[in-house]
Protein backbone atom coordinates (compact mmCIF):
# COMPACT_ATOMS: atom_id res chain seq x y z
CA UNK A 1 0.00 0.00 0.00
CA UNK A 2 2.46 2.60 1.11
CA UNK A 3 4.46 2.78 -1.79
CA UNK A 4 6.26 6.02 -0.93
CA UNK A 5 9.59 5.24 -0.36
CA UNK A 6 10.39 5.94 3.52
CA UNK A 7 12.49 8.46 5.05
CA UNK A 8 14.37 7.63 7.85
CA UNK A 9 12.84 7.23 10.72
CA UNK A 10 13.48 5.94 14.10
CA UNK A 11 9.93 4.75 14.20
CA UNK A 12 10.65 2.41 11.54
CA UNK A 13 13.44 0.83 13.41
CA UNK A 14 14.82 -0.74 10.39
CA UNK A 15 16.15 -3.61 13.57
CA UNK A 16 19.79 -4.39 13.49
CA UNK A 17 18.84 -6.52 11.00
CA UNK A 18 16.73 -9.52 11.06
CA UNK A 19 19.95 -11.79 11.97
CA UNK A 20 20.11 -9.45 15.10
CA UNK A 21 16.66 -10.83 16.06
CA UNK A 22 16.82 -14.33 15.58
CA UNK A 23 20.24 -14.12 17.72
CA UNK A 24 18.61 -12.47 20.88
CA UNK A 25 16.11 -14.65 20.54
CA UNK A 26 18.76 -17.75 20.19
CA UNK A 27 20.41 -16.24 22.99
CA UNK A 28 17.35 -16.58 25.60
CA UNK A 29 17.09 -20.17 24.23
CA UNK A 30 20.55 -20.86 25.25
CA UNK A 31 19.67 -19.01 28.46
CA UNK A 32 16.63 -20.96 29.64
CA UNK A 33 18.43 -24.53 28.83
CA UNK A 34 21.16 -23.08 30.44
CA UNK A 35 18.82 -22.33 33.73
CA UNK A 36 17.37 -25.54 33.28
CA UNK A 37 20.60 -27.54 33.11
CA UNK A 38 22.46 -25.55 35.95
CA UNK A 39 19.33 -26.42 38.64
CA UNK A 40 19.74 -29.89 37.33
CA UNK A 41 23.06 -29.81 38.10
CA UNK A 42 23.42 -27.90 41.38
CA UNK A 43 20.13 -29.81 42.67
CA UNK A 44 22.04 -32.81 42.16
CA UNK A 45 24.78 -32.32 43.87
CA UNK A 46 22.79 -31.09 46.70
CA UNK A 47 21.30 -33.98 47.11
CA UNK A 48 17.43 -33.13 45.18
CA UNK A 49 17.78 -30.61 48.95
CA UNK A 50 17.86 -27.10 49.03
CA UNK A 51 21.26 -26.48 50.66
CA UNK A 52 21.77 -26.69 54.55
CA UNK A 53 17.93 -27.81 54.98
CA UNK A 54 15.88 -31.13 55.12
CA UNK A 55 13.42 -29.68 52.44
CA UNK A 56 13.11 -31.34 48.86
CA UNK A 57 13.56 -29.30 46.10
CA UNK A 58 10.23 -28.66 43.84
CA UNK A 59 10.56 -29.70 40.90
CA UNK A 60 13.17 -32.54 41.84
CA UNK A 61 16.18 -32.05 39.91
CA UNK A 62 16.33 -36.01 38.39
CA UNK A 63 15.90 -37.25 35.04
CA UNK A 64 12.32 -38.22 35.58
CA UNK A 65 11.20 -34.88 36.55
CA UNK A 66 13.59 -32.78 34.49
CA UNK A 67 14.96 -35.09 31.93
CA UNK A 68 18.30 -33.40 30.02
CA UNK A 69 17.11 -31.02 27.33
CA UNK A 70 19.36 -33.34 25.03
CA UNK A 71 17.22 -36.04 25.66
CA UNK A 72 14.18 -34.47 25.16
CA UNK A 73 15.43 -33.31 21.88
CA UNK A 74 16.97 -36.73 20.85
CA UNK A 75 13.24 -38.23 22.01
CA UNK A 76 11.66 -35.95 18.93
CA UNK A 77 13.66 -37.90 16.38
CA UNK A 78 12.99 -41.21 18.07
CA UNK A 79 9.92 -43.10 17.29
CA UNK A 80 6.56 -42.39 19.49
CA UNK A 81 5.99 -45.94 19.44
CA UNK A 82 7.30 -48.95 18.10
CA UNK A 83 7.44 -48.72 14.23
CA UNK A 84 6.14 -45.67 14.01
CA UNK A 85 7.03 -41.95 12.70
CA UNK A 86 9.54 -39.96 14.71
CA UNK A 87 8.27 -38.07 17.28
CA UNK A 88 8.70 -34.46 15.79
CA UNK A 89 6.73 -35.89 12.91
CA UNK A 90 3.68 -36.93 15.42
CA UNK A 91 3.70 -34.19 17.18
CA UNK A 92 4.27 -32.11 13.99
CA UNK A 93 0.84 -32.98 12.22
CA UNK A 94 -0.98 -33.04 16.03
CA UNK A 95 -0.01 -29.31 16.00
CA UNK A 96 -1.52 -28.91 12.22
CA UNK A 97 -4.56 -30.69 13.40
CA UNK A 98 -4.91 -28.73 15.89
CA UNK A 99 -4.05 -25.47 14.82
CA UNK A 100 -6.76 -25.89 11.92
CA UNK A 101 -9.15 -25.79 14.76
CA UNK A 102 -7.92 -22.81 16.23
CA UNK A 103 -7.43 -21.23 13.05
CA UNK A 104 -11.57 -22.00 12.63
CA UNK A 105 -12.27 -20.91 16.05
CA UNK A 106 -10.24 -17.81 15.39
CA UNK A 107 -12.29 -16.33 12.33
CA UNK A 108 -15.57 -17.06 13.96
CA UNK A 109 -14.39 -15.50 16.94
CA UNK A 110 -12.78 -13.03 15.03
CA UNK A 111 -16.00 -12.19 13.36
CA UNK A 112 -18.17 -12.21 15.87
CA UNK A 113 -16.04 -10.36 18.17
CA UNK A 114 -15.91 -6.81 15.01
CA UNK A 115 -19.57 -7.53 14.51
CA UNK A 116 -20.33 -7.12 18.45
CA UNK A 117 -17.76 -4.00 18.34
CA UNK A 118 -19.64 -2.46 15.69
CA UNK A 119 -23.11 -3.03 17.16
CA UNK A 120 -22.13 -2.07 20.19
CA UNK A 121 -20.56 1.21 18.95
CA UNK A 122 -23.81 1.90 17.07
CA UNK A 123 -26.22 1.11 19.69
CA UNK A 124 -25.53 2.27 23.28
CA UNK A 125 -28.77 0.07 24.34
CA UNK A 126 -27.18 -2.91 23.04
CA UNK A 127 -23.96 -2.19 24.80
CA UNK A 128 -25.32 -1.38 27.95
CA UNK A 129 -27.63 -4.44 27.58
CA UNK A 130 -25.10 -7.40 26.25
CA UNK A 131 -21.65 -5.95 27.45
CA UNK A 132 -21.84 -7.44 30.89
CA UNK A 133 -22.56 -10.88 29.37
CA UNK A 134 -20.02 -10.52 27.33
CA UNK A 135 -17.60 -9.75 30.05
CA UNK A 136 -19.46 -12.70 32.71
CA UNK A 137 -18.69 -14.83 29.87
CA UNK A 138 -15.01 -14.49 29.94
CA UNK A 139 -14.71 -15.03 33.51
CA UNK A 140 -16.51 -18.84 33.23
CA UNK A 141 -13.42 -21.34 32.89
CA UNK A 142 -12.77 -22.30 29.97
CA UNK A 143 -12.32 -26.29 31.37
CA UNK A 144 -16.20 -25.65 32.43
CA UNK A 145 -17.42 -24.97 29.15
CA UNK A 146 -15.53 -27.09 26.78
CA UNK A 147 -17.05 -30.61 28.15
CA UNK A 148 -20.60 -28.86 27.94
CA UNK A 149 -19.87 -27.58 24.55
CA UNK A 150 -18.73 -30.81 23.26
CA UNK A 151 -21.49 -33.05 24.60
CA UNK A 152 -24.46 -30.44 23.00
CA UNK A 153 -21.94 -30.01 19.79
CA UNK A 154 -22.28 -33.84 19.90
CA UNK A 155 -25.98 -34.18 20.36
CA UNK A 156 -26.63 -32.10 16.89
CA UNK A 157 -24.54 -33.75 14.80
CA UNK A 158 -21.67 -30.85 15.16
CA UNK A 159 -18.26 -32.72 13.51
CA UNK A 160 -15.46 -33.12 17.23
CA UNK A 161 -13.24 -30.50 15.76
CA UNK A 162 -16.11 -28.32 14.93
CA UNK A 163 -16.83 -28.27 18.68
CA UNK A 164 -13.41 -28.14 19.50
CA UNK A 165 -13.23 -25.03 16.89
CA UNK A 166 -16.36 -22.98 18.76
CA UNK A 167 -14.38 -23.38 22.00
CA UNK A 168 -11.13 -22.02 20.62
CA UNK A 169 -13.48 -19.02 19.24
CA UNK A 170 -14.78 -18.46 22.72
CA UNK A 171 -11.78 -17.14 23.67
CA UNK A 172 -11.38 -15.74 20.61
CA UNK A 173 -14.40 -13.40 20.54
CA UNK A 174 -13.70 -11.37 23.79
CA UNK A 175 -10.31 -9.21 22.73
CA UNK A 176 -11.76 -8.75 19.44
CA UNK A 177 -14.97 -7.37 20.82
CA UNK A 178 -13.13 -5.05 23.28
CA UNK A 179 -10.67 -3.56 21.57
CA UNK A 180 -12.80 -3.14 17.89
CA UNK A 181 -15.00 -1.12 19.93
CA UNK A 182 -12.48 1.08 21.78
CA UNK A 183 -10.67 1.42 17.92
CA UNK A 184 -13.75 2.67 16.22
CA UNK A 185 -13.94 4.89 19.50
CA UNK A 186 -10.59 6.18 18.63
CA UNK A 187 -10.53 8.73 15.83
CA UNK A 188 -10.29 12.73 16.83
CA UNK A 189 -13.07 14.51 17.51
CA UNK A 190 -12.13 16.55 14.74
CA UNK A 191 -12.09 13.61 12.35
CA UNK A 192 -15.80 12.91 13.27
CA UNK A 193 -16.94 16.00 12.41
CA UNK A 194 -15.26 16.36 9.06
CA UNK A 195 -16.90 13.05 8.36
CA UNK A 196 -20.01 14.88 8.98
CA UNK A 197 -19.64 18.39 7.55
CA UNK A 198 -19.08 16.41 4.53
CA UNK A 199 -22.69 14.44 5.33
CA UNK A 200 -21.01 11.43 5.06
CA UNK A 201 -23.97 8.57 6.24
CA UNK A 202 -23.28 5.90 9.19
CA UNK A 203 -21.94 3.23 6.17
CA UNK A 204 -19.29 6.09 5.36
CA UNK A 205 -17.91 6.51 8.61
CA UNK A 206 -17.65 3.54 9.40
CA UNK A 207 -16.02 2.35 6.81
CA UNK A 208 -13.56 4.90 5.56
CA UNK A 209 -13.18 6.31 8.90
CA UNK A 210 -13.83 3.73 12.32
CA UNK A 211 -12.81 0.65 10.42
CA UNK A 212 -9.14 1.86 9.32
CA UNK A 213 -8.40 3.98 12.66
CA UNK A 214 -9.60 0.32 14.66
CA UNK A 215 -7.56 -1.89 12.77
CA UNK A 216 -3.80 -1.46 14.76
CA UNK A 217 -6.36 -1.87 18.11
CA UNK A 218 -7.93 -4.97 16.06
CA UNK A 219 -4.88 -6.40 15.44
CA UNK A 220 -3.74 -5.97 18.86
CA UNK A 221 -6.52 -8.02 19.96
CA UNK A 222 -6.10 -10.73 16.85
CA UNK A 223 -2.57 -11.30 18.57
CA UNK A 224 -3.68 -12.17 21.91
CA UNK A 225 -6.66 -14.02 20.17
CA UNK A 226 -4.19 -16.36 18.00
CA UNK A 227 -2.60 -17.49 21.12
CA UNK A 228 -6.22 -17.56 23.08
CA UNK A 229 -7.22 -19.77 20.53
CA UNK A 230 -4.48 -22.43 20.17
CA UNK A 231 -4.89 -23.02 24.07
CA UNK A 232 -8.80 -23.02 23.49
CA UNK A 233 -8.04 -25.40 20.65
CA UNK A 234 -5.89 -27.82 23.06
CA UNK A 235 -8.34 -27.47 26.28
CA UNK A 236 -11.33 -28.13 23.91
CA UNK A 237 -9.61 -31.63 22.84
CA UNK A 238 -8.94 -33.07 26.07
CA UNK A 239 -12.29 -33.85 27.03
CA UNK A 240 -13.85 -35.10 23.58
CA UNK A 241 -11.09 -38.03 23.60
CA UNK A 242 -10.13 -36.44 20.48
CA UNK A 243 -7.94 -38.92 18.08
CA UNK A 244 -5.78 -36.09 16.58
CA UNK A 245 -4.21 -32.74 18.09
CA UNK A 246 -2.19 -31.49 20.92
CA UNK A 247 -4.40 -32.34 22.75
CA UNK A 248 -4.57 -35.99 22.67
CA UNK A 249 -0.53 -35.71 22.71
CA UNK A 250 -0.92 -34.04 25.77
CA UNK A 251 -3.82 -36.81 27.97
CA UNK A 252 -1.64 -40.00 26.27
CA UNK A 253 1.79 -38.69 27.28
CA UNK A 254 1.37 -37.29 30.34
CA UNK A 255 0.17 -41.16 31.26
CA UNK A 256 3.57 -42.06 30.26
CA UNK A 257 5.33 -39.39 31.89
CA UNK A 258 6.74 -41.68 34.84
CA UNK A 259 8.37 -44.16 31.70
CA UNK A 260 9.26 -41.47 29.11
CA UNK A 261 9.01 -37.72 30.98
CA UNK A 262 11.11 -36.26 27.45
CA UNK A 263 7.65 -36.65 25.68
CA UNK A 264 5.57 -34.85 27.03
CA UNK A 265 8.12 -32.21 27.18
CA UNK A 266 8.52 -32.53 23.88
CA UNK A 267 4.62 -32.08 23.66
CA UNK A 268 4.49 -29.13 25.52
CA UNK A 269 7.35 -27.50 23.78
CA UNK A 270 4.92 -28.05 20.66
CA UNK A 271 2.14 -26.58 22.28
CA UNK A 272 4.47 -23.39 22.48
CA UNK A 273 5.53 -23.72 18.40
CA UNK A 274 2.06 -23.68 17.25
CA UNK A 275 1.19 -20.72 19.51
CA UNK A 276 4.17 -18.83 18.47
CA UNK A 277 3.63 -19.49 14.79
CA UNK A 278 0.27 -18.23 14.70
CA UNK A 279 0.88 -14.94 16.55
CA UNK A 280 3.95 -14.77 14.14
CA UNK A 281 1.79 -15.23 11.40
CA UNK A 282 -0.73 -12.29 12.60
CA UNK A 283 2.20 -10.28 13.09
CA UNK A 284 2.94 -10.39 9.57
CA UNK A 285 -0.64 -9.94 8.15
CA UNK A 286 -0.39 -7.07 10.43
CA UNK A 287 2.60 -5.89 8.73
CA UNK A 288 0.63 -5.91 5.59
CA UNK A 289 -2.35 -4.25 6.71
CA UNK A 290 -1.43 -1.42 9.20
CA UNK A 291 0.98 1.44 7.94
CA UNK A 292 3.56 2.78 9.76
CA UNK A 293 1.37 6.23 9.96
CA UNK A 294 -1.36 3.93 12.03
CA UNK A 295 1.14 2.66 14.04
CA UNK A 296 2.63 5.64 15.03
CA UNK A 297 -0.78 6.94 16.31
CA UNK A 298 -1.92 3.80 17.85
CA UNK A 299 1.17 3.14 19.52
CA UNK A 300 0.53 5.89 22.53
CA UNK A 301 -2.88 3.93 23.19
CA UNK A 302 -1.99 0.35 22.47
CA UNK A 303 -0.06 0.10 25.49
CA UNK A 304 -3.70 0.25 26.90
CA UNK A 305 -5.56 -1.61 24.47
CA UNK A 306 -3.20 -4.31 25.57
CA UNK A 307 -4.86 -4.48 28.84
CA UNK A 308 -8.33 -3.84 27.85
CA UNK A 309 -7.57 -7.01 25.74
CA UNK A 310 -5.78 -9.31 28.21
CA UNK A 311 -7.24 -12.27 30.05
CA UNK A 312 -6.48 -15.10 31.56
CA UNK A 313 -7.11 -18.48 29.11
CA UNK B 1 -23.09 45.45 -4.91
CA UNK B 2 -21.36 42.34 -4.49
CA UNK B 3 -18.69 40.67 -7.32
CA UNK B 4 -20.75 37.52 -8.34
CA UNK B 5 -18.80 34.37 -7.27
CA UNK B 6 -17.58 32.09 -9.75
CA UNK B 7 -19.69 29.35 -7.99
CA UNK B 8 -22.97 28.08 -9.47
CA UNK B 9 -24.21 26.63 -6.42
CA UNK B 10 -25.22 30.34 -4.70
CA UNK B 11 -28.73 31.35 -5.62
CA UNK B 12 -28.37 34.02 -6.80
CA UNK B 13 -28.86 37.19 -4.53
CA UNK B 14 -28.91 34.76 -1.19
CA UNK B 15 -26.01 35.98 1.37
CA UNK B 16 -23.50 33.26 2.15
CA UNK B 17 -24.63 33.48 5.54
CA UNK B 18 -27.42 35.15 6.90
CA UNK B 19 -27.66 35.59 11.02
CA UNK B 20 -30.75 37.24 12.76
CA UNK B 21 -31.05 36.81 16.66
CA UNK B 22 -29.20 33.82 16.74
CA UNK B 23 -28.59 32.04 20.01
CA UNK B 24 -27.33 29.20 21.13
CA UNK B 25 -27.67 27.41 24.66
CA UNK B 26 -25.87 24.16 25.90
CA UNK B 27 -28.05 22.44 28.16
CA UNK B 28 -25.71 21.00 30.74
CA UNK B 29 -26.23 18.20 33.14
CA UNK B 30 -29.05 19.23 35.78
CA UNK B 31 -29.31 23.03 36.36
CA UNK B 32 -26.13 23.73 34.04
CA UNK B 33 -26.56 26.10 31.49
CA UNK B 34 -23.90 27.34 29.11
CA UNK B 35 -25.17 30.92 27.07
CA UNK B 36 -22.46 30.27 24.20
CA UNK B 37 -23.77 32.58 21.63
CA UNK B 38 -26.73 35.68 22.52
CA UNK B 39 -28.36 38.06 19.94
CA UNK B 40 -25.64 37.71 16.98
CA UNK B 41 -26.75 39.51 14.14
CA UNK B 42 -24.27 39.10 10.98
CA UNK B 43 -25.10 39.01 7.45
CA UNK B 44 -22.07 37.29 4.83
CA UNK B 45 -21.79 38.17 1.54
CA UNK B 46 -20.63 35.67 -1.36
CA UNK B 47 -17.07 36.22 -1.80
CA UNK B 48 -16.30 37.95 1.45
CA UNK B 49 -13.59 37.01 4.05
CA UNK B 50 -14.96 37.36 7.02
CA UNK B 51 -13.07 36.64 10.51
CA UNK B 52 -14.20 36.39 13.84
CA UNK B 53 -11.85 36.50 17.13
CA UNK B 54 -12.34 36.88 20.35
CA UNK B 55 -11.17 35.16 23.90
CA UNK B 56 -11.77 31.65 24.49
CA UNK B 57 -15.16 31.40 25.29
CA UNK B 58 -17.15 34.22 23.01
CA UNK B 59 -18.32 31.34 20.83
CA UNK B 60 -16.58 31.92 17.79
CA UNK B 61 -16.07 28.23 16.90
CA UNK B 62 -19.44 27.42 17.89
CA UNK B 63 -20.76 29.92 15.48
CA UNK B 64 -18.90 28.62 12.86
CA UNK B 65 -20.21 25.13 14.01
CA UNK B 66 -23.56 26.51 13.65
CA UNK B 67 -23.12 28.08 10.19
CA UNK B 68 -21.64 24.75 9.11
CA UNK B 69 -24.59 22.83 10.79
CA UNK B 70 -22.68 20.33 13.45
CA UNK B 71 -24.63 22.54 15.89
CA UNK B 72 -28.44 23.04 16.40
CA UNK B 73 -29.13 26.38 17.28
CA UNK B 74 -31.51 27.23 20.31
CA UNK B 75 -32.70 30.60 19.24
CA UNK B 76 -33.01 33.41 16.42
CA UNK B 77 -32.84 32.35 12.37
CA UNK B 78 -30.05 31.47 10.47
CA UNK B 79 -29.20 30.90 6.30
CA UNK B 80 -26.60 29.52 4.13
CA UNK B 81 -26.63 30.36 0.93
CA UNK B 82 -30.16 30.70 1.56
CA UNK B 83 -31.13 26.97 2.73
CA UNK B 84 -30.73 25.99 6.41
CA UNK B 85 -27.69 25.27 7.99
CA UNK B 86 -28.37 21.75 7.38
CA UNK B 87 -29.55 21.67 4.23
CA UNK B 88 -26.27 23.08 2.88
CA UNK B 89 -24.49 20.70 4.80
CA UNK B 90 -26.23 18.22 2.85
CA UNK B 91 -25.66 20.12 -0.36
CA UNK B 92 -22.16 19.93 0.70
CA UNK B 93 -21.79 23.92 0.40
CA UNK B 94 -18.85 24.79 2.66
CA UNK B 95 -15.69 22.44 3.21
CA UNK B 96 -14.19 23.18 6.75
CA UNK B 97 -10.75 22.97 7.91
CA UNK B 98 -9.67 22.81 11.80
CA UNK B 99 -6.85 23.35 14.01
CA UNK B 100 -5.74 19.81 13.27
CA UNK B 101 -4.91 18.96 10.03
CA UNK B 102 -7.15 15.87 10.53
CA UNK B 103 -5.58 14.10 7.88
CA UNK B 104 -6.66 10.30 7.44
CA UNK B 105 -3.03 8.44 8.22
CA UNK B 106 -3.69 5.32 6.21
CA UNK B 107 -4.51 7.38 2.88
CA UNK B 108 -1.67 8.92 0.83
CA UNK B 109 -1.80 12.82 0.73
CA UNK B 110 -3.79 12.34 -3.03
CA UNK B 111 -6.22 9.93 -1.35
CA UNK B 112 -6.49 12.14 1.61
CA UNK B 113 -7.85 14.67 -1.04
CA UNK B 114 -10.31 12.64 -2.79
CA UNK B 115 -11.58 11.49 0.51
CA UNK B 116 -14.86 14.09 -0.11
CA UNK B 117 -15.18 13.17 -3.66
CA UNK B 118 -15.28 9.03 -3.09
CA UNK B 119 -18.33 10.31 -0.51
CA UNK B 120 -20.05 11.54 -3.34
CA UNK B 121 -19.33 8.68 -5.32
CA UNK B 122 -17.25 10.56 -8.25
CA UNK B 123 -15.92 8.23 -10.39
CA UNK B 124 -12.45 7.95 -10.16
CA UNK B 125 -11.01 9.85 -13.34
CA UNK B 126 -12.53 12.56 -12.65
CA UNK B 127 -11.24 11.83 -8.71
CA UNK B 128 -7.89 11.69 -9.68
CA UNK B 129 -8.16 14.83 -12.00
CA UNK B 130 -9.86 16.70 -9.57
CA UNK B 131 -7.25 15.80 -6.62
CA UNK B 132 -4.86 16.70 -8.53
CA UNK B 133 -5.82 20.40 -9.14
CA UNK B 134 -6.32 21.00 -5.77
CA UNK B 135 -2.94 19.97 -5.15
CA UNK B 136 -1.28 21.87 -7.80
CA UNK B 137 -3.43 24.94 -6.33
CA UNK B 138 -2.01 24.36 -2.94
CA UNK B 139 1.58 23.12 -4.38
CA UNK B 140 1.58 19.85 -3.00
CA UNK B 141 2.12 18.04 -6.52
CA UNK B 142 5.05 16.33 -5.69
CA UNK B 143 3.80 15.02 -2.78
CA UNK B 144 0.54 13.69 -3.48
CA UNK B 145 1.80 10.06 -2.90
CA UNK B 146 3.56 10.82 0.70
CA UNK B 147 1.87 9.59 3.69
CA UNK B 148 0.54 12.36 5.86
CA UNK B 149 3.21 11.84 8.55
CA UNK B 150 6.43 12.78 6.43
CA UNK B 151 4.62 16.06 5.97
CA UNK B 152 5.06 18.80 7.85
CA UNK B 153 2.47 20.60 10.23
CA UNK B 154 2.16 23.78 7.75
CA UNK B 155 2.16 20.81 4.20
CA UNK B 156 -0.59 18.57 6.35
CA UNK B 157 -2.44 22.19 6.64
CA UNK B 158 -2.48 22.85 3.27
CA UNK B 159 -3.43 19.37 2.42
CA UNK B 160 -6.54 20.10 4.43
CA UNK B 161 -7.23 23.04 2.85
CA UNK B 162 -6.96 21.29 -0.91
CA UNK B 163 -9.62 18.65 0.40
CA UNK B 164 -11.99 21.51 2.02
CA UNK B 165 -12.06 22.85 -1.50
CA UNK B 166 -12.46 18.96 -3.37
CA UNK B 167 -15.99 19.38 -3.98
CA UNK B 168 -15.46 23.00 -5.04
CA UNK B 169 -17.88 24.61 -2.48
CA UNK B 170 -18.86 28.44 -2.60
CA UNK B 171 -18.16 28.33 1.35
CA UNK B 172 -14.62 27.71 3.33
CA UNK B 173 -15.31 27.31 6.76
CA UNK B 174 -11.74 27.42 8.78
CA UNK B 175 -11.36 27.05 12.34
CA UNK B 176 -8.31 28.30 13.71
CA UNK B 177 -6.37 27.23 11.16
CA UNK B 178 -2.70 27.74 11.61
CA UNK B 179 -3.17 27.97 15.61
CA UNK B 180 -0.92 25.10 15.53
CA UNK B 181 1.98 26.60 13.07
CA UNK B 182 4.91 28.57 14.12
CA UNK B 183 5.02 31.90 13.12
CA UNK B 184 7.38 31.87 9.61
CA UNK B 185 4.94 29.28 8.41
CA UNK B 186 1.75 31.28 9.75
CA UNK B 187 2.82 34.22 7.60
CA UNK B 188 3.07 32.08 4.33
CA UNK B 189 -0.39 30.31 5.14
CA UNK B 190 -1.80 33.41 5.59
CA UNK B 191 -0.34 34.34 2.11
CA UNK B 192 -1.39 31.20 0.38
CA UNK B 193 -5.21 31.39 2.02
CA UNK B 194 -5.20 35.20 0.32
CA UNK B 195 -4.26 34.00 -3.29
CA UNK B 196 -6.59 30.84 -3.34
CA UNK B 197 -9.63 33.15 -1.91
CA UNK B 198 -8.49 35.69 -4.61
CA UNK B 199 -8.35 33.24 -7.52
CA UNK B 200 -11.25 31.08 -6.25
CA UNK B 201 -13.90 33.91 -5.04
CA UNK B 202 -14.73 31.94 -2.29
CA UNK B 203 -16.34 32.88 0.60
CA UNK B 204 -14.61 32.25 4.11
CA UNK B 205 -15.28 32.51 7.88
CA UNK B 206 -12.23 32.12 9.60
CA UNK B 207 -11.93 31.81 13.42
CA UNK B 208 -8.76 33.04 15.03
CA UNK B 209 -7.03 34.54 18.06
CA UNK B 210 -4.40 36.53 15.64
CA UNK B 211 -5.40 40.22 15.81
CA UNK B 212 -2.54 40.75 12.87
CA UNK B 213 -3.89 37.44 11.42
CA UNK B 214 -7.53 38.81 11.18
CA UNK B 215 -6.56 41.95 10.11
CA UNK B 216 -4.40 40.74 7.40
CA UNK B 217 -6.77 38.37 5.77
CA UNK B 218 -10.04 39.85 6.24
CA UNK B 219 -12.49 42.20 4.58
CA UNK B 220 -14.19 42.31 7.69
CA UNK B 221 -13.45 41.34 11.61
CA UNK B 222 -16.14 40.17 13.38
CA UNK B 223 -15.02 40.87 17.07
CA UNK B 224 -16.55 39.12 19.47
CA UNK B 225 -17.17 39.15 23.70
CA UNK B 226 -17.35 36.20 25.99
CA UNK B 227 -20.10 35.78 28.91
CA UNK B 228 -22.79 35.10 26.94
CA UNK B 229 -20.82 34.91 23.26
CA UNK B 230 -22.11 38.13 21.71
CA UNK B 231 -20.95 40.10 18.60
CA UNK B 232 -19.04 43.29 20.21
CA UNK B 233 -18.18 45.12 16.81
CA UNK B 234 -17.56 44.50 13.19
CA UNK B 235 -14.74 46.29 11.64
CA UNK B 236 -14.50 47.21 8.06
CA UNK B 237 -10.58 46.55 7.18
CA UNK B 238 -10.38 48.62 4.17
CA UNK B 239 -6.77 47.47 3.07
CA UNK B 240 -7.74 46.26 -0.47
CA UNK B 241 -8.15 42.88 -1.93
CA UNK B 242 -4.08 42.81 -3.02
CA UNK B 243 -2.10 42.78 0.11
CA UNK B 244 1.62 40.89 0.70
CA UNK B 245 3.89 41.46 2.78
CA UNK B 246 4.55 45.42 2.56
CA UNK B 247 0.53 45.41 3.96
CA UNK B 248 2.17 44.23 6.76
CA UNK B 249 3.69 47.08 7.15
CA UNK B 250 1.21 49.62 5.83
CA UNK B 251 0.10 52.22 8.45
CA UNK B 252 -3.62 51.44 7.99
CA UNK B 253 -2.77 47.99 8.96
CA UNK B 254 -1.96 49.34 12.31
CA UNK B 255 -4.69 51.31 12.57
CA UNK B 256 -6.99 48.10 11.89
CA UNK B 257 -4.90 46.50 14.36
CA UNK B 258 -5.53 49.04 17.16
CA UNK B 259 -9.00 48.81 16.29
CA UNK B 260 -9.38 45.48 16.74
CA UNK B 261 -7.28 45.27 20.17
CA UNK B 262 -9.48 48.36 21.94
CA UNK B 263 -12.81 46.14 20.87
CA UNK B 264 -11.26 43.34 22.43
CA UNK B 265 -10.07 44.85 25.35
CA UNK B 266 -14.12 46.76 26.00
CA UNK B 267 -15.52 43.81 27.80
CA UNK B 268 -13.28 43.93 31.16
CA UNK B 269 -15.01 47.33 31.86
CA UNK B 270 -18.33 46.51 33.77
CA UNK B 271 -21.62 46.04 31.26
CA UNK B 272 -24.26 49.07 30.35
CA UNK B 273 -23.84 51.02 27.66
CA UNK B 274 -21.59 48.94 26.43
CA UNK B 275 -23.31 48.34 23.15
CA UNK B 276 -24.35 52.11 22.62
CA UNK B 277 -20.41 52.73 21.94
CA UNK B 278 -20.37 50.67 18.85
CA UNK B 279 -22.61 53.47 16.87
CA UNK B 280 -19.63 56.03 17.70
CA UNK B 281 -17.15 53.62 15.75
Amino acid sequence: MASASPPSSPRLRAPRGSLGRVLSVVGVLLALVAVWEGYKMLGKSAGGMIPFTEIRLRPPPDDRSMPHVWDIVSAMFQPSRRGGDPLWMTLGSAALFTLREAFAGFVVGGLIGFGLGVLFVRSGLAERAFLPYVVASQTIPILAIAPMVVIWGGRIGLPQWAAVAAIAAYLTFYPVTINTLRGLRSPAATATELMRSYAASDRQELWKLQVPSALPYIFTALKISAAASVVGAIVGELPVGASAGLGRALLSYSQQFTAAPEKLYAAVFFCALTGVAFVAAVSLAERRVVGPGDRRRAEAELGAGLMAGAQPA
Amino acid sequence: MTIGTTTGRTTGTAAAVEAGGLGKVFEGSGSERVVALQNIDLTVTPGEFVSLIGPSGCGKSTLLRLIGGLLAPTSGSLLVNGKTPHQARLDRDYGMVFQQATLLEWRSVRRNVELPLELIDTPRPERVTRAAAMLDLVELTEFADHQPWQLSGGMQQRVAIARALALDPSLLLMDEPFGALDEMTRERMQQEVLQIWTRTGKTVVFVTHSIPEAVFLSSRVVVMSPRPGRIEQIIEVGLGPQRDDDTREDQRFFEVITEVREALRRPDRPTGGERLREASS
